[in-house]
């Protein structure tokens, strides 16, 4: 069909336009008269109420900062509060020249070039009219004293008390809580700027960040009536604030101050766990700093020198660093022979000292192995291979379990994973598979790779909270744990049931008897000749009144980089093997499961075991104070 | 010019039949020139009382006001045929410049917005689409029946949707929205059917509740706070609490030229941009206020007569839409700033400090000019 054609009609068109233009401008100036209304309304009606707040008097709107909640441990001791601290604020509409009011501050109590360009800096800061500006923090009595003498000499400079984070237990509980620090230029651009109104600090680390939502409360304000020096005259009305939720941690400060004690001066971590929650009890990283240091500024050399120290005091290592786990992870290895099949608790090994590959010429050797050609262990099975350490047997196991069903096995573990719940700066360690090989390197993976992993060598790395972590698994019996730092406290929690999901089901009660008992043997196995005692009897197991379950282990450093400049012995020193120890404790009902790392310690079972029992003792032992009676003795000590 | 071509129609409007002026010869309108240029002098007076009585800042407002005259003039030069035939190619570059300032645009605040040419200029491309988008959709309607069929109204909102989308993504919500409703004016104006609109905003007011409803409690706070800021008197509650004591406490006749506490105290913030009304309120009272009215009133009133007096669909819709639109913006500021409405920013048009609104807005009234003395039916 042709449609039939028809003509534009032009002036029904223009008549159309011209009615919706009449009732477009009817509309507009209606509208004007509606805000001619709203004019008159505020202009004229309530006159009266704006001038009185506009001419008599400024009305100003200040904001209440709230209090930020206390962190306690698990007796109830304080471990992070809130002490006033006076700093120097300048409120900038009320001086008439910032130049000659610096010089006169300076004059008095002296101020670096650093404070104030820092000053300065937080002056471009958008800010409300009114608001005083900090110059100086942490006034001593001495300071205060000058500046209140001189004060009408300095209008529009104030002394505010405020209260500010505090570490009682400094050093000690730095890496297990973390700390706040001051808001910088970084905070403020991200920052909700209301909700950090008159707070100068934000949790920058651990749980301070985790639960900084939880911490900070909400901020209040009041508005009032002010002259026009700025002084306040009456306030209108209020709204407080809210102060942060308080919380408690799992975390044993008695426990701590002992792992601290048992590690000394050397560099090292320890991670302690009650299996039953997954409760941190004791994480000590060495060597720590003051995190009050912090708080209200550190200068700069301070900072500089913990920062560039080749200790790395600022490394949390108990979660973020990542090391080999030697033998330490021949226990759940073993665990992944027996479920597989691969191995039988009767299956044995004669045990030359070496291992070779077929039709491979590379010699995997035995840590007893010698050139004299004594070596080996004999014969071997599964619970002897774990109290003797034995790694022959475990290059075997690895090979016929092979990477993937390795990587499978382990992860069940919470290895390679962050399953750590409040602990932001927590790392994942790495377990390797031939996909992850394949992805990374571009490689093959290869059996002799595989071998290495039997004893914890190799692309295997793991955090001492990983390490921890698993072992309270394993005393669990393969009841899923994830580790967290908060006991209870706060409504903005994480999900805080355990999930069984993850829990690891199929391993049959035998095979966590024969792993548990290998491990027991560890420590126990004792006065049987030589070459058949458990490789940490000797050290701890001769007089022991609970029954443990460890596992030590001795992780190669990864190289030091040539050319850098270290003087012999200390080369020596850098180079020396890490020392491992794992246990949980006691055996028949574990409250505890422990890990131990000693950097460039030595050997796992002489010098990392002996820290794993002081510290046992202490919590088993020495621990028999009523909790009031602990609480009053580190009073005390404090 | 080549007059002998032109046959002038007998009654269409004020210039009919008279001997040729400096304002035809010009293309000029002197009710649109002299009001725009009346409320800019207005506007700088103000201005130089916000600034605390700094020159420099007046003197470069006036080199811009200055520029957009310049513009206005060149763009009423043009014939509006030349406006119709460009208005597809300008709304394609348009979508195009969007789509760079979100690839390649330069973040401001938190959003981008800007486009930059190093050593050139800078510039924001929704601004361009400001005048685009009425002139695209007129080009539209242009040769089709009016009033317009759905299908019509479909491809319509397409056009009035994709830059918005766009603009929406800066983000700059405030721009979007006022994008949004140019284009919806000219959609009234082409003589969408009554019926369709009272069915929109039925079913806006239908859906509300439900997604009010669906909306997660912060979100809602957010909404409560962007229309009644006390509830917030530290943050966003503090300009809007601000300028209304401003503009109350200025009364009938106001503090006085000079003489606003607020403004000079600095508890109005924004008051040489988009606050600059409270500080005309503060201190020549509602009498100053309503005198600006009247003037912006009677710049629209000569647009209304060029939309209704234009001889072709292009330029009715155009002209129309380019006088209401103005309007919009007085509106949302001025409502903004008694706290009528919520805090978006939009200048007071022709009054507030910057160069970049004038310019858009003259350039406006330079294609309304260009309607209006481009009237003739060529041989």
């Amino acid at each position: 069909m042709v449609e039939p054609l028809v003509l534009k009609d032009h002036s029904l068109e223009s008549q159309i336009f011209f009615d919706r233009v009449v009732v477009g401008f009817a509309l507009l100036i209606l509208l004007t008269m509606f805000l001619v209304g709203r004019l008159f309304y505020l202009q004229i009606v309530q006159h009266d109420i704006y001038a009185t707040l506009s001419d008599r008097n400024r009305i100003q709107v200040q904001s209440l900062p709230p209090i930020r909640g206390l962190i306690y441990d698990r007796n109830g001791e304080l471990i992070a509060d809130n002490v006033p601290s006076y700093s120097l604020t300048v409120t900038v509409e009320r001086v008439n020249d910032m130049d000659a009011t610096l010089g006169e501050i300076d004059a008095l109590i002296g101020l670096t070039k650093d404070e104030i360009d820092e000053f300065k800096r937080r002056l471009e800061r958008r800010r409300r009219p009114f608001e005083s500006v900090p110059i100086l923090f942490k006034l001593n009595q001495q300071e205060i004293a000058r500046i209140s003498v001189n004060k009408y000499a300095l209008p529009g400079v104030d002394i505010e008390a405020r209260l500010v984070r505090h570490y009682p237990k400094g050093e000690l509980m730095v890496h297990a809580v973390g700390s706040v620090r001051r808001i910088n230029e970084d905070d403020v651009k991200r920052l909700d700027r209301v909700a950090y109104s008159g707070t100068d600090h934000i949790g920058k680390i651990g749980v301070e960040k985790y639960y900084e939502n939880a911490l900070l409360g909400a901020v209040g304000y009041r508005r009032v009536e002010t002259d026009a020096r700025g002084r306040v005259m009456k306030v209108l009305d209020q709204s407080p604030p809210t102060s942060g939720q308080n919380l408690v941690l799992h975390v044993d400060s008695s426990l701590q101050r002992a792992a601290s004690e048992a590690l000394g001066n050397r560099r090292g971590t320890i991670v302690a766990i009650e299996p039953s929650t997954g409760g941190i009890l004791a994480m000590v990283s060495k060597p720590a700093y003051d995190p009050n240091l912090f708080v209200t500024g550190i200068d700069h050399e301070t900072y500089a020198a913990l920062r560039d120290s080749r200790d790395v005091p600022l490394f949390n290592r108990a979660i973020q660093g990542q090391y080999e786990p030697g033998s330490t992870i021949k226990p759940f290895l073993g665990l992944a022979g027996l479920v597989s099949g691969v191995v039988s608790p009767e299956y044995t090994i004669e045990d030359p000292g070496w291992f070779k590959l077929p039709n491979n010429e590379r010699l995997y050797r035995d840590w007893n192995w010698s050139i004299e050609g004594y070596g080996g262990h004999g014969e071997v099975n599964l619970q002897k291979a774990i109290y003797r350490s034995c790694n022959v047997y475990f290059y075997n196991m690895a090979v016929k379990l092979g990477i993937d069903r390795i990587h499978d096995y382990l992860s069940l573990f919470g290895f390679g994973r962050n399953t750590a719940l409040d602990l932001p700066e927590a790392r994942s360690g790495l377990l390797p598979s031939k996909a992850w090989k394949k992805q990374t390197r571009g490689l093959a993976w290869y059996p002799g790779d595989t071998v290495n992993i039997g004893i914890g060598q190799g692309d295997i790395l793991v955090t001492p909270l990983q390490l921890a972590t698993a072992v309270a698994m394993l005393a669990n019996r393969g009841k899923a744990i994830q580790p967290r730092m908060l006991k209870k406290g706060a409504s903005l929690l994480p999900e805080m049931a355990t999930k069984s999901e993850n829990d690891i089901g199929l391993i049959p009660d035998h095979a966590w008897n024969l792993i548990i008992d290998g491990m027991i043997d560890v420590v126990h196995r004792g006065n049987r000749g030589f070459g058949e005692n458990g490789t940490a009897w000797a050290y701890i197991g001769q007089d022991i009144s609970y029954r443990m379950a460890g596992k030590s282990g001795t992780a190669q450093v990864v190289g030091i980089a040539q050319g850098e400049e270290y003087d012999e012995a200390e080369l020596d020193e850098r180079n020396r093997k890490h020392a491992w120890f794992v246990a949980f404790a006691p055996v028949e009902q574990p409250v505890i499961a422990i890990a131990v790392l000693i950097e460039n310690g030595g050997g796992g079972s002489e010098f990392a075991a002996p820290v794993v029992r002081q510290i046992l003792d202490h919590y088993l032992l020495a621990d028999k104070l009523s909790v009031a009676d602990r609480g009053r003795q580190t009073l005390k000590v404090n | 010019m080549s007059q002998d071509f032109v046959r002038r129609l007998p009654n269409a409007g004020l210039t009919a039949g008279r001997p040729s002026t400096l304002g035809e010869a010009f293309h000029l309108d002197w009710p649109i020139v002299g009001l725009t240029l009346l409320i800019c002098f207005y506007g700088l007076i103000v201005l130089f009382s916000a600034v605390d009585q700094q020159t420099a800042p007046v003197v470069a407002q006036t080199i811009k006001i200055g520029i957009a005259t310049i513009v206005m003039v060149t763009m009423a030069q043009i014939s509006p045929i030349f406006y119709l035939r460009l208005a597809p190619w300008l709304y394609g570059a348009g979508l195009i410049l969007l789509v760079l300032v979100l690839a390649f645009g330069r973040e401001i605040n938190g959003s981008q917005r800007w486009l930059r040419i190093p050593g050139v200029l800078n510039f924001q491309p929704s601004e361009l689409m400001k005048l685009v988008l009425p002139m695209i959709l007129a080009w539209y309607f242009h040769d089709r029946h009016l009033p317009p069929k759905l299908k019509h109204l479909f491809w319509a909102a397409v056009m009035i949707v994709t830059p918005v989308l766009l603009i929406a993504r800066q983000p700059d919500l405030g721009t979007a929205l006022l994008i949004a409703s140019s284009g919806l004016l000219v959609v009234l104006l082409a003589g969408i059917p009554w019926r369709y609109v009272w069915a929109a905003i039925g079913a806006g007011l239908v859906t509300a509740p439900v997604l009010w409803f669906a909306l997660r409690d912060y979100q809602k706070d957010r909404i409560l706070t962007l229309f009644n800021p006390e509830r917030d008197p530290l943050g966003a509650g503090w300009n809007i609490i601000q300028s209304k004591t401003a503009i109350g406490s200025g009364g009938l006749f106001g503090k006085g030229l000079f003489q606003g506490t607020q403004s000079h105290l600095d508890f109005l913030p924004e008051s040489q941009t988009d606050f600059i009304i409270a500080v005309m309120g503060e201190e020549l009272g509602l009498v100053g206020v309503v005198g600006l009215l009247l003037l912006y009133i009677l710049l629209m009133g000569r647009g209304a007569v060029i939309s209704v007096q234009a001889q072709d669909t292009f330029g009715r819709l155009l002209a129309g839409t380019i006088t209401f639109t103005f309007f919009v913006y007085v509106f949302v500021n001025i409502g903004m700033v008694t706290g009528v409405l919520p805090v978006v920013g939009v200048p007071l048009p022709l009054v507030s400090y910057g160069g970049t609104s004038i310019l858009t807005l003259f350039a406006g009234f330079g294609i309304l000019m260009s309607i209006h003395t481009h009237r003739r039916i060529t041989l």
